[in-house]
């Protein structure tokens, strides 16, 4: 059995584990394992951009107060300051870093109006803003000569005395299984997005990270806050960037109908996410949809604009909708996005658990809530990578390498052992697609009492299901039969956590909407739901949310 | 609609040779090659194995060859390929070893990228301080020049298709070359000099035939060669002239610039009197070419109205 040591270990290679990196003294030995390649990573599938407050007419408190009241007043107060007063910074380091942004006239960087912002403050770099972040931040990964082991699939957390030393992975070339001792772990393992039968996420956000912390003891923080973005494509969930109605886009119902107007008659197309969503689906169910989906027209727009700012946008849907915007308006929906919920940590990435840290979508700090702004994902990998940096220096300061033992690697490798040597079964593939529908059809953008029951019950039938699939593969050289197998676990450990915090919570806020309890309820529900695992399922429990000056209020666009 | 799909199947590292296996599966129209993959893996056979993830040409995980063309499984129509092809066939990629069926190993790619130390480079001295009080300022038209370029996906498709890389393993390819051409033309980074020099060497931009398969292969548009172009533009214009791939350029230009057309007699010449060991190398040939009256002769008078022509050419300098 294999055991490798370095300081810091981090797990994940988008935007918040490179930053994360990056962030280390010298002389610290620093890791990042990921099971993709960096530039594989979901945070280059980001489009329309990341917030700050630049401009001297704009401010950080008006990004903070919009970012509350995106939140729904579940946000905490004293992390979307943070965030929002050390934003400008952050973005002018990746500037100075290389990222390539889109100009305005002055030669600084061009900002849009984004949803649920009351000044246009996300920078962007055409419509891959993402993909130009992600790059950069591996340029400079490869400048400082960061240590990554690529494709090493995350199987467990090693805890002795309930502190965290190490990781176990699966080395997807070799199959070898190997254990990672360090004084300090950072998880930045991103989203559960394919928690859902439709979703833009990519197919390896799998939720890895957040559910093996949950598996090892640390608590899950709002789990049942789930973004549906407004804008996916219909035949493959694919994104279509709320940067196209920041640059004017609009949508239309069947009828040809502006009908943002009835919901939001001040923001319209540039409501938060959790109101264009659930107008949309109001639209559709009410009967004007157009094929279980709205329009959004961006043919006003003109050929140039689309062609300069949306050139990736028109190309992905001529590709997968058949449709070129600049002719005819593009069919979406809503579908799964993004998680607010996660790994709960305090401002500096600390988790409950000594030596555990977590940063970006896997992570709940929380500044997003209970419904994410636009453009704020990708300011959160950066601002709280570096944090999260920040801190695992100091907390490994004067600690000795700890050592633990053999067994951890062992019971990994009974699992695995025990997987690969079924030669029958239910296929984690077929099963991940039961358990998506139940959530698309229970757990989505309009939930009930009588649903949520079911998806419970369901989430945790499939859950016992995942512990005995069929990997047909049996190879040890790069087997991904066993990787989705693994993967299916992790997802199914998740849509537990999800479905029990939605049944919980008894009343709407931001993206979590129950039909049978409508209204937000601050004097019973403004607090944040807390998931921890035991044998029978998730224990849930709550704590408070932070508010210093913004305090809440009804939230209109 | 029922479509028969050809995989290359191999498992090196256990002793697997490659071999082609046939699928017959029943699909949708409008299906990509990238989730034929998927709903073959996940109903049929397990085993077959592939790198993907985002299904939307932005990772750049499912390059492959595609009935010989190098390029993403997501953004590839079946019904396209089997209107074009008549069949459908997958390969992994060229120019890398194959780790297992469509998926290689990544590293020759990747130690070419960064052997261009592929990051913007400002002295030290200048880094700003944290908290960092102001960007850059930079024209969008600065932004458009690197536009090409930083779009790329590091898919590898390119690198897959080069055919320079077919028969020199020292040549750096298509995006890697690239990428280096996105760092020369950044504003902010302090290098360029440097860069030019160094990859005016083997392996560097002359070594390029100019094929365009890259371009071809390209799922993003980047089109690599021309940023190829782009890099030996600059390196004569920053003096790095001793090479044959810039003679070649001057001298074509100038001979253009007095006859009004290329002198096919001249320009060999031009090429090989500077360099006496290339020119002893090439006398048995021009002298049997001679013999075989297949010598162009070096001396013809220009065309008539050769004025116009530089004319034409101090226009496009300007």
């Amino acid at each position: 059995m294999t055991m490798i040591s370095h300081d810091v270990v981090i797990v994940g290679a988008g935007l918040t584990g490179m930053r994360a990196a990056i962030e280390m003294g010298p002389g610290v030995d620093v890791a990042v394992i990921s099971k993709v390649h960096p530039v594989r990573s979901h945070s280059g599938a980001a489009q329309g951009g990341i917030n700050a407050a630049l401009r001297e007419e704009d401010s950080w408190e008006s990004h903070a107060y919009d970012t509350v009241k995106g939140s729904d007043y579940l946000g905490d107060q004293d992390a979307i300051e943070i965030m929002c007063r050390e934003a400008p910074s952050d973005i002018r380091q990746m500037e100075h870093w290389g990222v390539i942004f889109s100009r305005a006239d002055d030669r600084r960087i061009a900002q849009r109006p984004f949803g649920g912002a009351g000044y246009p403050r996300t920078c962007y770099a055409a419509d891959r803003t993402g993909h130009a972040l992600l790059h950069a931040m591996y340029e400079q990964v490869m400048k400082r000569r960061v240590k990554v082991y690529t494709e090493w699939f995350l199987t467990s957390l090693i805890v002795e005395n309930g502190e965290c030393q190490g990781v176990t992975v699966l080395d997807m070339a070799s199959g070898e299984l190997v254990a990672v001792r360090a004084k300090a772990v950072v998880f930045a393992t991103g989203g559960y997005g394919r928690v859902y039968l439709t979703s833009s996420n990519g197919l390896v956000n799998t939720g890895d990270g957040m559910a093996v912390a949950y598996r090892a003891g640390a608590p899950l923080m709002d789990m049942e806050f789930v973004q549906f973005h407004p804008t996916t494509l219909k035949s493959n969930g694919v994104l279509i960037t709320e940067g196209s109605r920041g640059e004017g886009g609009i949508l239309i119902n069947a009828k040809g109908e502006r009908f943002m107007s009835k919901y939001a008659p001040n923001a319209m197309e540039l409501a938060s996410r959790d109101v264009v969503s659930r107008s949309e689906q109001t639209e559709i169910n009410e009967g004007r949809g157009v094929d279980g989906c709205v329009l959004l027209d961006l043919r006003h727009l003109g050929r140039d604009k689309i062609l300069e700012r949306l050139p990736q946008i028109r190309d992905l849907a001529i590709k997968f909708a058949g449709t070129d915007p600049i002719e005819v308006p593009i069919p979406v929906r809503p579908g799964a996005h993004y998680s607010m919920g996660g790994i709960k940590v305090d401002v500096d990435g600390a988790t409950p658990m000594p030596g555990l840290f977590a940063g970006g979508e896997c992570a709940c700090v929380s500044v997003h809530g209970a419904n994410r702004l636009g453009g704020n994902s990708l300011l959160e990998t950066i601002v709280f990578g570096r944090r999260a940096g920040t801190a695992v220096n100091r907390y490994i300061t004067g600690r000795a390498m700890p050592i633990p033992g053999d067994h951890h690697l062992a019971a990994q490798r009974d699992r695995i052992h025990t997987l690969m040597s079924r030669s029958g079964g239910e296929r984690g593939n077929l099963l991940r697609h039961e358990l998506g529908t139940v959530m698309n059809t229970d757990v989505g953008v309009f939930r009930d009492e009588k649903g949520l029951m079911e998806a419970v019950a369901k989430a945790r039938e499939i859950n016992d299901r995942a512990q005995s699939l069929w990997v047909m593969d049996k190879s040890r050289v790069f087997n991904t039969d066993l990787t989705e197998a693994l993967e299916m676990q992790n997802v199914a450990e998740l849509a537990q956590t999800i479905a029990a915090g939605a049944l919980a919570r008894k009343e709407c806020r931001g993206a979590h909407y129950r039909n049978d309890h409508p209204g937000r309820d601050d004097a019973n529900w403004m607090k944040h739901t807390l998931a921890r695992w035991t044998p029978d399922g998730p224990e849930l429990s709550y704590s408070a949310v932070t508010v210093t000056k913004y305090q809440p209020q009804e939230r209109k666009y | 609609m029922r479509i028969e799909i050809e995989i290359e199947r191999s498992n090196p590292a256990e002793g697997q040779p490659a071999r082609f296996e046939t699928f017959r599966v029943e699909v949708p129209r409008h299906i990509t090659v990238l989730d034929t993959l998927i709903k073959l893996k996940n109903e049929v056979d397990g085993s077959i194995t592939f790198r993907r993830s985002c299904r939307s040409a932005i990772c750049g995980s499912c390059a492959m060859r595609i009935n010989g063309r190098s390029g993403l499984a997501c953004d590839t129509l079946v019904e396209d390929e089997l209107h074009r092809f008549g069949h459908l066939r997958v390969q992994p990629l060229a120019h890398m070893p194959v780790m297992r069926d469509l998926a290689v190993d990544m590293q020759p790619f990747w130690n070419r990228v960064e052997a261009v130390n592929p990051w913007v480079e400002t002295a030290p001295e200048r880094e700003p301080a944290w908290p960092v009080e102001r960007e850059t300022l930079m024209d969008q038209a600065a932004v458009d020049e690197m536009d090409d370029t930083s779009k790329c996906i590091m898919c590898m498709a390119c690198f897959s298709a080069c055919e320079v890389s077919d028969v020199d393993t020292r040549f750096l390819g298509p995006a890697a070359l690239a990428k280096a051409y996105r760092v020369v033309a950044d504003p902010r980074d302090e290098r360029k000099q440097e860069r030019l020099t160094a990859l005016n060497e083997v392996g560097g931009y002359w070594d390029c035939t100019r094929c365009n398969q890259c371009v071809q292969a390209c799922p993003k548009d980047v089109k690599p060669m021309e940023a190829i172009v782009h890099l030996r533009r600059e390196a004569i214009n920053a003096g790095l002239t001793n090479t044959a791939g810039s003679r070649h350029i001057t001298e074509f230009i100038k001979i253009v610039r007095s006859e009004g057309r290329l002198n096919e007699g001249r320009m060999p010449l031009k090429m090989v009197l500077s360099d006496p060991k290339k020119l002893l190398s090439v006398l048995p040939l021009a002298v049997d070419m001679l013999r075989h009256g297949k010598l162009p002769s070096p001396i013809h008078p220009p065309i008539p109205r050769v004025k116009e022509v530089r004319r034409i050419m101090d226009k496009k300098a300007k």
